[in-house]
């Protein structure tokens, strides 16, 4: 068939800062496609009769529909789409896992060559930012029902998006100075500018919701507060309760839970000291702890901040890394070195309380563990010494249990994460009150809070006004 | 924006403001704090409550200029605004309702410790405040604890008012008083709470401190504030700030409160040059 002659499958690369520039500096690090680029990609697209590609989008982005648009050169169009089932597109293109969501569902990725929907998405978003005229989407008219969305990450401000298109006043409340949660603190300037979490908030405030920072639900109102005031309430507090090791020497100076270390730089803006007046460290030998992708965020978080020498230490090898590929490979670029199948087990400090040197022991992979990953063994014996200066532990989060706290009849399960009665609509044990995203699940990734809230606005909705919106899914897929 | 009602320098270097924070002052307990930033861009810094007006809407904090950003705070005027108050942050002190309580309070922590004294009495505590400064010209607020404390101890560094000496000599001050409590409440800087705790160990009754770690959020998310209580791993900012202060581990904590200080320091000196208008 002609088709198969035309198959096209070179894959374009984005262009990037070199790792040797990029390392040291706070900006971001892929630079994004050209039109030029963007078409070329786009037009790589099969158009297959059954794409498969939805399947892998937590939002049901009409994925084929706005790749074809970019391809016939129609970018608006192309937004547009986006913007129907995602508010957030700048974001998802640039943080989602792809690899293993709607690219890994790609009739090329058998080839090797998937579609790189992320890449096209951040495209289109970008794209009309830069034009300057932002559409805003249809509104229904007034409801008259008042929505509280408590936490303004990626759940939240899908709810909010979505509940305030179907006409019902929204507030949403944040914690902090500033909205977005993670997207905020958390995901480093370099692979998530801030400008862009800024221009998807202002969408949102153009919408009509209305944010309110500084304002701690548990403490300035508690939640029975407000639901005196409001119809329904939507919990997207996320997992913000920072893990620890549990070794000696863990609350030494030079010792950060990697929330502390990224807040202090992303959301404080600490990078900037000593213009800025949020007082940092500059550390020359940095130890993070985890594979993830929040340890890959602080050690070339580390880097960028002038250290001489970074490790990521882990205690499985290379191929269990939960971390996305794509960050690996930045971090390695840029210098970071991993110490697979490694174990911290002893913080030493100096006589001031500031840490100077970590101890490790050599594991090897046992046989699969729950998780299906091979179970790293201790080997006995191989303890071993690093000098370090600073060491960030960044081995994952639970929910925030303030508000469960202060509302004994809010279901808690024994992780701390809040019971739902249906994963389809997010709908707690307390009456009138939903809750979806990583409070739910666990820490666990940007689309799939944002699935989470999609489900939960629609099972909102229904109770509000009796109406069952049509979709194609309400499903929240567990993939990625 | 929360608009600062008053500003008011109260004894060198120590500042008193209140702020409208309608929702914050419904709220507000004894031994609570709010986390507060005095313009865009400056750090988010905990200050402990001390006082409040549900009526009028607003929330008094004190605190003392040491570094770049409480030195932005006490600029500020009545009329001004500033970008963050949130809270009430903490858990409430427990309030015991009989008893003989000693409330032995030192610098900013004079202030925090007025609100809790007063609980104290209201719930039918017999009240003792010691005050503690380096001297005379160190202290206020005496006469409104007077309004309800049974009786009010004054101890100076140099002997210009009340007992000279400092907390180390409590024990022999309240026996000499023929005071033996059943509670003991320090509030101040982490060397008044830590030398209390020690001091006063020996009479085996519970030494409620108020901690004052660095924190960010002030809501359990940085764990920066993280401290060391009966050899368990405790967050100031949700576990606290009460702690009882013969399980602290004090060396701990006067390490990572001064883990910035040369970067402050730094701050304070670039502004005295390039100060901001």
């Amino acid at each position: 068939m002609a088709e198969k002659k035309k198959l096209d499958l070179t894959r374009r690369a984005m262009p990037k800062q070199p790792p040797h520039i990029r390392r040291r500096n706070f900006s971001e690090v892929a630079l994004g496609y050209t039109s030029e680029l963007a078409l070329a990609e786009a037009k790589r697209c099969i158009l297959c009769k059954k794409p498969t590609c939805i399947d892998g989008c937590p939002v049901d982005i009409d994925i084929p529909a706005f790749v074809r648009r970019i391809a016939d050169g129609d970018f608006v169009g192309a937004i547009r789409k986006l913007k129907e089932t995602n508010c957030l597109p700048a974001m998802c293109g640039r943080v989602c896992p792809q690899e293993s969501q709607c690219e890994a569902q790609c009739h090329l990725h058998k080839k090797e060559a998937p579609i790189a929907v992320g890449r096209l998405e951040r495209f289109a978003a970008d794209w009309e930012a830069a034009q300057g005229h932002v559409e805003m989407p249809e509104m229904r008219a007034p409801t008259g029902k008042r929505v509280a969305v408590v936490g303004s990450g990626p759940a939240g401000i899908t709810v909010a998006g979505d509940l305030i298109k179907l006409g019902h006043q929204v507030t949403m409340y944040e914690a902090l100075h500033e909205p977005g949660g993670v997207l905020t603190y958390g995901i480093p300037e370099f692979r998530l500018p801030k400008r862009i979490v800024r221009r998807e908030m202002d969408y949102i405030r153009k919408l009509g919701v209305d944010v309110v920072c500084n304002y701690v639900v548990g403490r300035t109102k508690t939640l029975d507060q407000l639901l005196e005031k409001y119809d329904v309430v939507f919990l997207g507090t996320g997992a913000g309760l920072p893990w620890f090791l549990e070794i000696p020497g863990e609350n030494l100076c030079g010792v950060y839970s990697a929330n502390e270390y990224l807040t202090r730089m992303n959301l404080m803006r600490g990078f900037a000291y000593p213009r800025s007046s949020i007082p940092i460290k500059r550390h020359g030998r940095v130890a993070v702890f985890g594979g993830g992708n929040v340890a890959m965020d602080s050690a070339r978080t580390a880097m960028r901040l002038g250290a001489e020498e970074v490790y990521i230490i882990y205690r499985r090898s290379r191929l269990e890394l939960p971390a996305r590929l794509e960050e690996v490979e930045n971090a390695e670029e840029e210098g970071v070195v991993f110490k697979f199948l490694t174990l911290p087990v002893r913080l030493i400090g100096d006589d001031e309380g500031w840490l100077k040197e970590i101890e490790c022991l050599r594991m090897e992979l046992g046989e699969p563990d729950a998780s299906g990953r091979r179970k790293p063994v201790k080997i006995p014996n191989s303890e071993f010494k690093m000098p370090m200066d600073a060491a960030v532990v960044a081995i994952g989060n639970s929910p925030n249990p303030l508000i469960p706290k202060c509302t004994p009849d809010l279901k808690v399960n024994k992780n701390g994460t809040i019971a739902v009665t249906d994963v389809k609509t997010g709908k707690t044990s307390k009456d009138r009150v939903w809750a979806g995203g990583d409070v739910v699940t666990g820490a666990a990734t940007v689309i799939l809070a944002m699935g989470a809230g999609r489900a939960a606005a629609r099972s909102m909705h229904e109770y509000l006004t009796g109406e069952r919106l049509a979709g194609t899914t309400s499903e929240v897929t567990t993939q990625g | 924006m929360f608009k600062v009602a008053k500003l008011q320098r109260m004894v060198p270097n120590i500042h008193l403001m209140e702020v409208e924070a309608p929702e914050v002052a419904e709220q507000v307990q004894p031994g609570q704090f709010v986390i507060v930033r005095g313009a865009e861009g400056a750090e988010r810094i905990p200050l402990s409550v001390a006082d409040w007006d549900r009526k009028a809407g607003t929330v008094t904090v004190v605190f003392m200029e040491v570094g770049a950003s409480t030195g932005r705070l006490a600029r500020l005027k009545a009329g001004d605004s500033i970008p963050t108050l949130a809270g009430p942050l903490g858990k409430p002190t427990a309030i015991a309702g009989e008893g003989q309580v000693v409330c032995v309070a030192g610098c900013y922590g004079i202030a925090s410790m007025m609100p809790v004294a007063r609980a104290l009495h209201e719930a039918g505590a017999e009240v003792t405040v010691v005050l503690e400064a380096r001297s005379r010209f160190l202290l206020y607020w005496e006469e409104r604890m007077r309004a309800f404390a049974k009786r009010v101890i004054i101890i100076t560094r140099d002997g210009s008012s009340g007992h000279r000496g400092h907390v180390s000599g409590l024990p022999e001050i309240l026996s000499q008083a023929g005071i033996k409590p059943n509670q003991v409440m320090v509030n101040g800087c982490t060397f008044l709470m830590s030398r209390t705790s020690g001091a006063l160990a020996g009479l085996g009754v519970p030494i409620t401190v108020s901690l004052n770690p660095i924190m960010i959020d002030g809501t359990g998310m940085c764990g920066v504030c993280r401290v060391t209580v009966s050899g368990q791993m405790k967050f100031a900012c949700v576990d606290g700030p009460d702690f009882d202060g013969r399980e602290v581990d004090w060396k701990e904590l006067l390490a990572r409160r001064k883990q910035y200080m040369d970067e402050e320091a730094y701050l304070c000196h670039r502004a005295s040059c390039a100060r901001e208008a």
